[in-house]
């Protein structure tokens, strides 16, 4: 079961999009030939692994087909008495059709870390590949990508949280169907299989609808619950993919928290590799 | 004279302190977009200078790095702007000013174009740029040769699935920058750039070009070139200097340089390597650095990242090298907190092997708030062998601290 739906995962339910208006269309033919599929995936997986694959999958597939999207983002950065700081960075990702998505991240803010921007190639399998360029030095430099468990800029988002979260990246089983914050959802229960990740396994929320990640708890490595993520304010857009507005993560061991705020979302801008090559890293704005 | 250039330099930037808010105000407007710092720092040398009328105790420096950019859309192309100025109290060839870069730029599908003065770096190794070629160093700023003069270039960049190919015309060469008679941080004798001495009739209007080809394979980062051109290290020789005095000049030779460097990527890892070859008047060299960089992330269970560095570096000269570090191995330590204020501390020394020379040197910052940050350097010259060439720098071991506002 489970082989089966890896590979209809990576042979692609969809044929290649060719732009214009036939995106939108085929947009909701795939979202509609896809939720007949899933549903009746998740619902004929016979053991509570085969049944949290599924909805990883589906999940998966919901948000597939995208081609590149760039976003603004704001994280807000809350102590335990109450101090705040702020990051301010610009996101573009490119969607791989064999391969994890790639990304890039530069910071505006605060100054003195303006322009310093990072750059990731996930890959579904291994580690990815990572690269920093520190404007300063005008320097490109790769880096090890053993940081996943390690906080993203001083929040409370490791790396691992924000990276692209690959079916293949965990292991999983289904635990229940809950509703949670108006949404009817699966909840499932994955594992990483990245000995280095900081997490033995997280909780998280599914909604049965639309497939997108609504809340999920992280529990640490000796199996103690460390942070909750909750997304809110999902936006439909145009293209046909949902985002949310706002991500909350909420480290209950440290009593610290992070706000990350969503702006500017722009869907199918023709990135192509080059706009993800070592070179662009350098004049990324 | 001494007295004006500095007057009017703190002039215009702290006439520039004054505008920069209400510039960055405008920058929506406008489409330009401001930021940079001003920094102000004292180097602190805690022992007597070895020449008399070199300066003691502690200086005091005031400096300023705005960046201007506008890009266009439609066009992609973009300008940017980043003069540069440093105001000193005890040494006037400290206090100068540079555009360290001003260029136009346009990114194409598969290829960018620069035009302009630029900077750019070469290389994978921490503790020795050998491989960096393309720009001079500001050597009056740091001895890590890490601050760098604008270049004037034209650079094409070829991008495609087969690597990245880089032509470097450079029409115009830049001098070395060195501390003048009154600063630490210098040979003995000092070094008069009044005079300088090229072995091409075109002096400093010598074209130099360059090609670099660079490519990933895997885990494996390549980069490869050759260089013809002026050799941005310069050779010295004794001159006499005003009132008689002996100094020592720069004498530019041309050279051909091939380099290489790797770095390996795996798990913790970093393995690193850079060579060159050189050959021109008088020298005939090979000269390489390996070394690597593991880290160990979350240490303790806690956010902290330490990382260990060791690199080794070679010189076929050995002794006569231009370079002190012709057999000499470095050690060190990189700690990043991963906190709110970005708080990091990079701590090494340097042993040379021939000679038993060592030297520390530490540098730790943390940004205050949102927009100050605070950078401070120590470096000590701990046992300096009279034969080693830095020697002369054997009495400047020295702390710094600076304090940067970010716009």
């Amino acid at each position: 079961m489970k082989k089966m739906l890896l590979q209809l995962k990576l042979k692609g339910l969809l044929p290649e999009i060719a732009g214009g208006i036939h995106v939108i269309l085929v947009a909701f033919a795939m979202v509609a030939s896809y939720s007949n599929l899933t549903a009746s995936s998740i619902a004929d997986a016979s053991t509570p692994e085969d049944k949290g694959l599924a909805v990883a999958l589906a999940a998966d597939q919901r948000d597939t087909g995208w081609g590149d999207w760039s976003a603004d983002a704001e994280m807000i950065l809350r102590n335990r008495h109450g101090e705040s700081s702020s990051r301010q960075m610009l996101l573009r990702s490119l969607e791989q059709e064999k391969d994890g998505d790639k990304r890039i991240i530069v910071f505006n803010y605060p100054r003195d870390v303006k322009g310093t921007a990072f750059l990731v190639y996930t890959r579904r399998v291994g580690n990815d590949d990572q690269w920093l360029y520190l404007p300063a030095l005008k320097r490109v430099k790769r880096i090890s990508a053993n940081n996943q468990s390690g906080p993203f800029v001083g929040s409370e988002f490791a790396y691992e949280d924000l990276s692209s979260q690959e079916v293949e990246k965990y292991t999983y089983k289904y635990l229940r169907e809950e509703r949670i914050d108006g949404h009817d959802s699966y909840v499932i229960e994955r594992y990483p299989v990245d000995p280095k990740s900081g997490y033995t396994r997280q909780v998280t929320w599914i909604d049965k609808s639309e497939f997108r990640t609504i809340k999920t708890d992280y529990y640490d490595r000796k199996g103690e619950l460390l942070k909750t993520f909750t997304a809110y304010e999902f936006q439909l857009y145009p293209s046909g993919y949902w985002r949310a507005d706002k991500f909350v993560m909420v480290n209950h061991q440290t009593g610290k928290s992070t706000e990350l705020f969503w702006n500017n979302y722009v869907f199918a801008q023709g990135f192509s590799d080059r706009n993800f090559d070592q070179n662009s890293l350098k004049n990324a704005r | 004279m001494r007295v004006d250039r500095y007057s009017a330099a703190l002039t215009i930037i702290l006439m520039l302190m004054g505008c920069a808010p209400r510039v960055i105000l405008g920058q929506r407007e406008e489409n330009w977009e401001v930021s940079g710092y001003v920094g102000a720092e004292t180097r602190w040398f805690y022992y007597g200078p070895s020449e008399s009328f070199q300066h003691g105790g502690a200086g005091f420096s005031l400096t300023l790095e705005p960046e201007f950019y506008r890009g266009w859309e439609a066009s992609d192309t973009s300008i940017l702007f980043e003069p540069y100025i440093r105001l000193d109290s005890e040494d006037t060839e400290r206090t100068h000013f540079d555009i360290r870069e001003l260029y136009w730029q346009k990114i194409g599908g598969s290829w960018d174009l620069k035009v302009g003065l630029a900077k750019v770096f070469w290389g994978v190794t921490e503790s020795r740029h050998l491989v960096d070629i393309i720009n001079q160093t500001d050597q009056i700023e740091n001895i890590d040769t890490e601050d760098k003069l604008g270049q004037p270039m034209v650079n094409f960049t070829l991008i495609n699935n087969w690597g990245t190919l880089d032509f470097f015309f450079l029409p115009y060469f830049r001098e070395r920058t060195f501390a003048g008679r009154e600063g630490r941080l210098r040979s003995i004798p000092h070094i008069n750039t009044d005079r300088p001495v090229y072995e091409s009739g075109a002096e400093r209007w010598h074209p130099d070009l360059a090609v670099r080809y660079s490519r990933i394979f895997g885990n494996l980062d390549l980069g490869i070139y050759y260089f013809y051109g002026t050799s941005r290290d310069p050779l010295f020789e004794p001159d006499i200097g005003n009132g008689d005095e002996i100094v020592l000049r720069p004498v530019y030779n041309l050279m051909q340089q091939g380099g290489l460097d790797l770095q390996y990527t795996f798990g913790g890892w970093l393995l690193k390597f850079e060579s060159i070859l050189r050959s021109g008047r008088g020298q005939h060299f090979q000269a390489l650095t390996v070394g690597f960089e593991y880290t160990l992330y979350g240490l303790f269970g806690t956010t902290l990242d330490m990382g260990i560095l060791s690199e080794y570096h070679y010189d076929s000269r050995g002794e006569t090298a231009t370079d002190p570090f012709n057999n000499d191995i470095f050690a060190g330590t990189r700690i990043t907190l991963n906190d709110e204020q970005d708080t990091a501390f990079i701590g090494g020394m340097i042993y040379d092997h021939d000679n038993g020379t060592t030297s520390y040197r530490f540098e730790f910052e943390r940004r205050l708030g949102d927009s100050y940050k605070l950078i401070i350097e120590a470096q000590q010259f701990a046992r300096i062998d009279s034969k080693d060439l830095l020697f002369s720098l054997r009495r400047d071991s020295f702390l710094q601290v600076e304090l940067r506002k970010y716009f």
